[in-house]
């Protein structure tokens, strides 16, 4: 008497609602442990030496593609967080 | 990638400092992600990044907190939730009407139960994978599927076809089939 909820359309229909995340965000989250470590190092060092720490405010973009990291704005962000 | 790790194995991975075991969380959940924040909250490209992004952080620096290693899949959607909603308040500073809140949990239903189809469909294992996910995920055509696969587009109708209904059966036996409803 029940209608079957798993007919095909509504699979397709439900297959298609997780389209995938855009492949630069998943590369991003996916490297976190990487990006954790090297985000620690910047800070620690930065506390450590004031010349460092101002070189590294002055332009943080470029800090971080210094240590291969893509200066994605997020990760900008934490970092002027923790140097504040 | 995928794995028969369960969502509770990859966790306690995940909390070893196993890499390759985060990366498949993100993985795993980064389309429930996306779709909670971009399709229930309807947040704008840069707002979901933000968003994205900031679920994976904390989920990374909190994983010891996590009472179960198995609601790793209920957390992450709370946590997406709550920042979501937390966006949309610095947006419109006003609190959010009920409206949108009540709009994103009916999509959020609808997305868990999508989550447990996606899971179905890894399962399967490919081909059905890869030409289910291409043909509703990716907008591709039976042309353009045929094209990379070789096949006629009206093989690759049928192939789609017969792995649908597989699909079916295995959602059927699993016996916790979703309440009937529109879609």
């Amino acid at each position: 008497m029940s209608a079957n909820p798993w007919n095909e359309e509504r699979l397709g229909f439900l297959i298609g609602l997780l389209r995938p995340a855009p492949q630069g965000w998943v590369e991003a989250a996916s490297q976190l442990p990487r990006l954790r470590v090297v985000l620690d190092d910047l800070v620690e060092r930065a506390q450590a030496d004031a010349a460092f720490r101002a070189t590294l405010i002055a332009d943080l973009e470029a800090a971080l593609a210094r240590e291969g990291i893509e200066p994605r704005p997020h990760l900008v962000r934490e970092l002027q967080t923790r140097l504040s | 990638m995928t794995s028969r790790l369960t969502d509770a194995e990859l966790v306690a991975r995940c909390r070893e400092g196993d890499e390759e075991a985060w990366a498949e969380l993100v993985e795993r959940f980064s389309r429930y992600v996306y779709a909670i924040a971009v399709q229930g909250f309807r947040l704008s490209d840069h707002d979901a990044e933000d968003v994205f992004q900031e679920v994976f952080a904390r989920t990374y620096e909190r994983l010891d907190r996590l009472r179960e290693d198995s609601a790793v899949r209920p957390w992450l959607a709370q946590l997406t939730r709550n920042l979501c909603v937390d966006r949309l308040r610095e947006r419109t500073r006003v609190e959010p009407t009920e409206d949108i809140e009540t709009g994103a949990d009916e999509t959020l239903a609808e997305l868990d139960l999508a989550l447990d189809v996606r899971e179905a469909l890894e399962a399967l294992g490919d081909p059905c994978s890869e030409l289910l996910d291409r043909f509703f995920c990716r907008d591709e055509s039976y042309r353009t599927i045929g094209e990379g696969l070789e096949l006629p587009p009206g093989t690759i109708a049928s192939r789609i076809s017969r792995c649908l209904v597989k699909m079916r059966v295995q959602l059927e036996g699993r016996n916790d089939g979703p309440a009937a409803s529109g879609g």
